[in-house]
């Protein structure tokens, strides 16, 4: 299946998606690696106000190159989530409803996947190019200091993207291959 | 003494400028080709799907100008420079000039950390990580391949033991391959040091990765464990991406170095579909 989506993200249009299905997502989704997930931690440890609403928010682990003047941004694939799953179940808990990245979770990750009704997207990992042909706009919003890992706005325009991990507990790292065996035997 | 060439280390500095920028906009032919034979023999649609979308990427960054993968990686440049050749000038600020220019000329990401531990951005890319094999004669070819870190982080490497045998080998490499699933963004190649030191082992690795994957190891040995470790790798069924297929690896190269008698060390040192290299004489 194909699905439409629009951010902020409701959690009701998130219910429906099974891994594998593939999104076109469209809207605002936010930057953040490794040094931002810190800096959001530390925000969060005293209370202060973040970069970003997490409510509903989608999340892209990316650090693009810099952007051509006249263009929107630079290549802009996904980097591998599996570094921010140390920080990724506190967001879910505050209303992060959608990552975006590549790679494998945590058993912690996965959990708290299903118990929000959240779910993971795959951007094609190494396709920086293809990526950044559906990005419209972005502005850096925070931490300019972190080079390619400050936390920038981005608006997309059917974004392509194929669910890893939906809000059942369906993980597409294990039924893809598995359902490939499967063919072949 | 007149048989010694001069060569200025201008002349370094402007060719590593030109494959900083070559290498990260446009794939080895030797990788387009097992890409393209990847695409046309995958019989799972979905991962027949994903290899179209990295031909179609791979047009996108040619068209637009734009670099194949946003990781434009950790410079690493090899010199293969005759024994007969005297650079005037500083090699190694040659070098750093160079991918200093490339990067910011072609809006390349600056992805190096000035410290380990302490994590600041050099803002330029610099150093770049430089290995100079001497050689007979006095030409100088210079290599440049830029290395993302979502495949050298799911490099490996084990000091087996001598009785570990082949097997060992073989076991080493497949669960480096499983354990990274689709981190290093598959389909991979794989460059692989047996033998030799601690620290020569994962060089050789390091040097696999620059051989054409069209061209099998010279020796007759190591290139049917090659073929049998692509087989291997690509029965696990992972597919581009790890979303499942018959595609998990484009190539396996090896480099073997004689060893000591109680060691056999393996590395493996993990490279993704967009695995980058551009070479010149000067």
């Amino acid at each position: 299946m194909q699905y439409v989506l629009h951010t902020p993200l409701q959690k009701s249009d998130l219910a429906p998606l099974q891994a594998g299905d593939t999104v076109l997502l469209s809207g605002v989704v936010y930057t953040a690696r490794d040094a931002a997930h810190a800096r959001i931690m530390e925000l969060l440890d005293v209370g202060k106000e973040l970069p970003f609403p997490l409510e509903g928010a989608a999340v892209y682990y990316v650090g693009p190159t810099p952007e051509r003047p006249g263009c929107a941004i630079g290549a802009a694939g996904p980097t591998t989530s599996g570094r921010m799953d140390a920080y990724t179940p506190r967001l879910l808990d505050l209303g992060l409803a959608c990552m975006i990245g590549k790679g494998k979770r945590s058993a912690a990750v996965k959990a708290s996947v299903v118990k929000n009704g959240a779910v993971y997207l795959a951007a094609i990992g190494g396709a920086g190019a293809l990526m950044a042909r559906s990005v419209e706009s972005c502005e850096i919003i925070a931490w300019p200091d972190l080079g390619c890992e400050a936390v920038r706005r981005l608006v997309v325009k059917d974004f392509p993207l194929t669910v890893l991990l939906d809000p059942h507990g369906g993980d597409l790292y294990e039924s893809g291959p598995a359902a490939y065996l499967a063919s072949v035997k | 003494m007149s048989n010694i060439r001069e060569l200025n280390a201008d002349v370094i500095r402007d060719a590593v400028e030109t494959l900083c920028i070559e290498a990260n906009t446009s794939l080895p032919v030797d990788v387009k080709a097992a890409l393209d034979k990847a695409e046309a023999a995958e019989p799972w649609p979905l991962a027949k799907e994903t290899l179209g979308l990295l031909q179609k990427n791979l047009c996108v960054a040619a068209q637009q100008e734009l670099p194949i993968c946003q990781d434009t990686g950790m410079a690493c440049v090899f010199l293969e420079l005759g024994q007969d050749v005297h650079i005037s000038g500083d090699l190694h600020a040659a070098v750093d000039e160079g991918v200093r220019r490339g990067y910011e000329k072609a809006y390349l990401r600056k992805s190096i950390t000035a410290d380990p531990l302490q994590r600041v951005n050099t803002g330029d890319n610099t150093p770049a990580f430089l290995t100079v094999h001497l050689v007979p004669g006095s030409g100088c070819k210079i290599t440049v391949a830029p290395k993302g870190a979502g495949s050298e982080n799911m490099s490996r490497l084990a000091m087996l033991k001598p009785a570990d045998g082949v097997q060992g080998v073989k076991n080493f490499v497949l669960d480096t391959v499983r354990q990274a699933g689709a981190n290093p963004c598959p389909p991979v190649v794989l460059g692989i040091g047996i033998g030799g030191s601690f620290d020569h082992c994962a060089a050789l690795a390091k040097k696999a990765l620059l051989r054409p994957l069209d061209q099998p190891n010279a020796n007759p040995y190591y290139a049917a464990l090659e073929k049998e470790l692509l087989d291997a790798i690509n029965a696990t069924g992972f597919g581009p991406q790890g979303f499942g297929g018959a595609t998990t690896c484009l190539g396996v190269s090896i480099e073997q170095e004689p060893t000591h008698v109680a060691c056999l060390p393996v590395a493996v040192n993990m490279s993704c579909h967009v695995t980058r290299r551009a070479s010149r004489e000067v």
